[in-house]
């Protein structure tokens, strides 16, 4: 609270002194205002006066959020429980379009610095009944608006930000993994082993990015809040070849997939778009969209298997029941 | 009134004969004692050896993975603090119903509580990914944590049990500050009186200890219940099947109670036999034991019954899947056929009807009970873990069935052989037979509950 309310004071402070001689602040407001008008960023309905380079005051909408001036550093330690403001993340993925590519995996673990044992998203073969196609089904963290994961936590190492995003901060997990005993979906990981080396140093570390990852402490798919404050895709949305995978703000009422952007609302009405084990009560922030018309075949996405993996596919294409197996 | 135990004893003259007695078993160890000690030691030490190891290469070298996040660690956790929380339970309702012929077993009762909650809490902390951030536990403690719950209870329910055990020891102390002739170390000697607290035996001094005996007793028992029911609700909180069971809270109650009377059982039998103790460790006591452990075999069978009844009934995806596990003899079949058989039929049959009860087979079915609950803890945490709600379709085994490491066995084995080096050395320290609360037994003026035993 204290700190708000210095920030609060130094903003109004900024403010009046702007009509004054803020030429200087002008310049240095001029990225985000740019930044802004391109549609990145959302206004919060404040008008500010600054000064053009023509010498004119204008009033223009102030940008609602510091971090949208470059670059934007993901905040560290506990700046970074608070989120970004206003924004409301939700992803979509069409399951009529994931043929288990697996480039989403790949792309995450790159930018995560992952090891390949180490999928903070995985493509399950699902098949919901002996009846129906199997489907491959891209899981990663839901960050779901009632965690169970963050309600068991013992230290607050994993929170709920306000903007959807559930976080796990390394510096302060125990690795007591109740955590991972509680989620539903099985999204979070344990590093067992010690991780590889991260060029990032240690110093540097933010919950927003999980880099450099550490020991003995759990970790799981964040959202990439760091790259949506650069105006990025998360990788595993950028990674797609399929577009499948959608990202945006519920706010804003849109998701992209990187080539196109959809009205999120209108996209889960028209192609019901349902969330995985609803009924848990976890309010997930990951929505499917049925795996209807699809554009592949499920069997394409079984070619560049191993023969292990194979089997274990093989069990639920065949078994009576998808659980059975 | 007759008493069972009071062949020797049932006088007060005769009590100090009783310590005298029962003294020269703490007076100066042989070097068998010793080497008893040693071998112990060294097998704890095995156990500190894998601890630095684990903690120095990190959880990889544990059978632990991700799905099953958990394995022996846990179900070590859940087997020795219901030990506890039973030997708590035990001795403290012994105490207040002044049940008179219980007398010579309350302390075994409250070692057990003490020792295998000194062993069995850090169990817990051995599934630490970083225990060297512990210390957060308080920092960033979290009250809506079931972790947190268990903080608070256990460290509660231990300083309740050491003081309980403390309280009643203290006139044994006293007695032992004013033997003479025991043969012992001035630093014993020494130890005694520091321990008795001046403790004379003045009418003030015997009411207010009776009345703390009497106080702890009813604090105990209650947080004893509450302490593992909080500890069920670690799993009984999980969306988890197999976890996620509203009869958790008395289910683990109950089956604590059940696996405290059998391991008291056990040690009743390695004191008598070890100790000399045929004429305070009766054949009664075995019998009256083992009607207890008849009716708890009753309501274990009971809880079981109907927690497996209502989920087999209902046929849902998940619970079908587990409780195909537990039926699959390539699976989990096996450790459920032997949880089943020697939790609730050979119990039935071996203490229920009168032929077959011996001093020997009580103990051998209550050994089996021990080791059958434990295997029923493993079946609590393991096979759940390995059935989460998205079916795992991993290719590496590990990551798919848990199987314990050498680090994880050699932990259990070691934590194990600490209980009997703390039962061991506190048996040197004092009688292991509550001399003073056997001279009790004549003047238990004013009893709650009278335990008749008219033509005992």
């Amino acid at each position: 609270m204290d700190k708000n309310d210095k920030k609060n004071n130094r903003r109004n402070f900024l403010k009046n002194g702007l009509t004054v001689g803020g030429s200087m602040l002008a310049m240095g407001m001029g990225p985000a205002i740019a930044k802004d008008s391109a549609g990145e960023g959302k206004s919060s309905g404040e008008k500010i006066k600054v000064l053009t380079t023509e010498g004119k005051v204008i009033e223009v909408d102030k940008p609602e959020d510091d971090c949208k001036i470059d670059p934007c550093e993901p905040p560290k330690g506990n700046a970074a429980r608070q989120g970004i403001p206003g924004r409301s993340f939700v992803m979509v993925i069409d399951l009529a379009r994931c043929k288990n590519a697996r480039k989403c995996i790949e792309g995450c673990q790159k930018g995560h610095n992952l090891s390949p044992d180490q999928e903070w998203l995985n493509v399950y073969l699902m098949k919901d009944n002996p009846e129906s196609e199997p489907y491959w089904f891209p899981r990663q963290c839901f960050h779901c608006d009632i965690p169970p994961c963050v309600k068991v936590c013992p230290v607050g190492a994993t929170y709920k930000r306000q903007d959807n995003i559930v976080l796990v901060d390394s510096n302060r997990c125990i690795g007591c993994k109740f955590c991972m005993t509680a989620c539903p979906y099985s999204v979070r990981i344990f590093n067992w082993k010690k991780p590889p080396e991260s060029d990032v140093a240690k110093e540097d570390y933010s919950p927003e990015s999980s880099v450099p990852a550490q020991i003995g402490v759990v970790s799981k798919c964040d959202f990439c809040p760091d790259r949506s404050r650069e105006g990025k895709l998360p990788y595993c949305a950028s990674g797609c070849p399929m577009g499948a995978i959608y990202f945006g703000d519920k706010n804003e009422d849109a998701v992209s997939n990187g080539t196109e952007t959809l009205r999120f609302r209108q996209l889960i009405k028209d192609r019901v778009g349902y969330r995985y084990l609803d009924e848990l009560g976890t309010e997930p922030n990951v929505y499917y969209l049925p795996p209807v018309e699809r554009m592949f075949d499920y069997k394409s996405g079984l070619n560049d298997l191993s023969e292990e993996k194979k089997e274990v596919y093989k069990n639920i294409i065949e078994g009576d029941h998808p659980q059975n197996n | 009134m007759k008493v069972i135990i009071l062949k020797t004893t049932n006088a007060m003259e005769n009590s100090s004969d009783l310590m005298k007695k029962l003294a020269r078993n703490l007076e100066t160890p042989s070097r068998q004692w010793y080497m008893w000690v040693a071998i112990l030691s060294i097998i704890v030490l095995f156990g500190v050896y894998a601890l630095i190891r684990q903690i120095q290469e990190g959880q990889f070298i544990t059978g632990m993975r991700d799905n099953a996040v958990w394995g022996i660690y846990t179900a070590n956790f859940i087997f020795f603090m219901g030990l506890s929380y039973a030997g708590a339970l035990v001795s403290c309702s012994f105490q207040l119903l002044r049940i008179q012929w219980a007398k010579p077993l309350l302390r075994i009762a409250e070692l057990i509580t003490v020792s295998t909650l000194i062993v069995g809490a850090p169990y817990i902390l051995f599934c630490l990914g970083r225990l060297d951030r512990i210390h957060y536990l308080l920092m960033y403690g979290r009250i809506q944590s079931p972790i947190t719950w268990d903080v608070i209870a256990i460290s509660t329910d231990l300083i309740f049990c050491v003081a309980f055990l403390y309280f009643t020891h203290i006139r044994d102390f006293a007695k032992l500050r004013d033997l003479q002739g025991l043969k012992v170390s001035k630093w014993r000697k020494k130890l005694y009186t520091v321990l008795a607290l001046n403790y004379r035996g003045t009418p003030l001094q015997k009411k207010y200890l009776h009345q703390a005996h009497d106080i702890m007793a009813a604090i105990i028992i209650p947080t004893a219940v509450i302490a593992y029911s909080l500890l069920s609700w670690l799993f009984g909180m999980s969306l988890k099947p197999g976890w996620h069971s509203t009869i958790f809270g008395p289910y683990f109650v109950v089956t604590a109670a059940y696996s405290g009377v059998a391991l008291l059982i056990i040690i009743m039998w390695l004191y008598r036999k070890s100790r000399k103790l045929e004429d305070y460790i009766t054949n009664k006591h075995f019998n009256y034991m083992a009607f207890g452990l008849v009716l708890l075999t009753m309501a274990y069978g009971y809880f079981t019954f109907s927690e497996y009844i209502t989920d087999w009934y209902n046929q849902t995806t998940q619970m079908s899947t587990l409780l195909g596990k537990f039926t699959d003899i390539s699976q989990y079949g096996g450790l459920q056929l032997f949880h089943v058989i020697f939790t609730m039929f050979v119990p039935l049959i071996i203490l229920g009807l009168p032929w077959f009860r011996s001093i020997n087979s009580i103990t051998l079915v209550s050994l089996f009970i021990v080791v059958a609950l434990w295997v029923k803890r493993y079946l609590i945490v393991v096979p759940p873990l390995e059935t989460p709600f998205i079916p795992i379709q991993d290719v590496r085994p590990e990551y798919v069935y848990y199987s314990m490491s050498w680090v994880e066995m050699t932990l259990t084995i070691s934590g194990l052989a600490l209980i009997v080096l703390i039962f061991t050395i506190a048996s040197k320290i004092a009688p292991i037979i509550p001399v003073a609360e056997l001279e009790d037994v004549e003047d238990a003026s004013k009893p709650i509950i009278r335990f008749s035993t008219k033509g005992a």
